[in-house]
């Protein structure tokens, strides 16, 4: 008995257009890159997972969970993964100059690192177990967010195949709708 | 009985969004379109709970004797 021979299905093609700057937008506010390639539905869907997880945990840490601080009072490494969100972090690196410079905390203390040791054990104590929670809703966040960017720059892993079902409109087709 | 005071523990409820989120985003990383998309989710969001529950099991099984 011999099989049918396996022919390649053809695959959805989608323009990622300029992915560079697709990577980038998606870098800075997560699904955006999507939206640049109108990818919508994708890009809603990045949007409101990754968001809606990161204000999720920022909320349940009262704003304490997300701070840039490299100092002697804490090496705050968990920082690294959440900056990876792009600009819902940039007030932990305003915060930060702001401290460096000496003035008073911005945002009603939201993002600003802890003053020192004593303040930090105050939000530990105080917290609890939501401060941990609160890091880890915010460091995943911005670990997705980096799928997301990876997405928006080469496209999906698998690739589908060509049905009924259409992937976002192309320059090509417009040019031929025209 | 320790799996049902984990079960009412609120702390493990949090981990309910959290695997939504993730299989969800891991599923619209490997497809483009919504029904592979969400097949892809469940089946992540099934791994990560088996998994975690086999890790749970071990664990309970590691401490029965202490």
């Amino acid at each position: 008995m011999t099989s049918p021979p396996l022919t390649p299905e053809p695959t959805l093609e989608i323009d990622l257009r300029d992915q560079n700057l697709a990577a980038l937008l998606a870098w800075l506010w997560p699904g955006a890159g999507h939206l640049y390639q109108r990818r919508y539905p994708k890009g809603i869907l990045f949007m409101a997972c990754i968001l809606g997880t990161y204000f999720f945990g920022l909320s349940l840490g009262e704003g304490k969970v997300v701070y840039a601080s490299w100092n002697q009072t804490e090496r705050r490494w968990q920082f690294v993964p959440q900056v990876a969100i792009g600009l819902p972090a940039a007030p932990a690196l305003v915060q930060s100059v702001v401290k460096r410079r000496g003035g008073e905390p911005l945002f009603g203390g939201w993002f600003a690192p802890p003053r020192n040791q004593a303040e930090l054990s105050e939000w530990h104590n105080r917290l609890n177990i939501r401060f941990e929670l609160g890091t880890l809703y915010t460091m995943v966040a911005g670990l997705l967010n980096v799928l997301a960017i990876w997405d928006a720059y080469g496209g999906p892993v698998v690739g589908e195949p060509a049905g009924k079902e259409r992937g976002p409109p192309k320059d090509d087709d417009k040019d031929k709708t025209t | 009985m320790l799996l049902g005071a984990t079960l009412l523990a609120k702390q493990v409820w949090y981990i309910v969004p959290l695997i939504l989120s993730v299989s969800l985003v891991y599923g619209a990383t490997r497809h483009e379109l919504w029904r592979p998309i969400l097949i892809n989710a469940w089946h992540t969001a099934v791994w990560m709970v088996v998994f975690m529950a086999v890790i749970f099991t071990v664990l309970f099984l590691v401490s029965w004797s202490l």
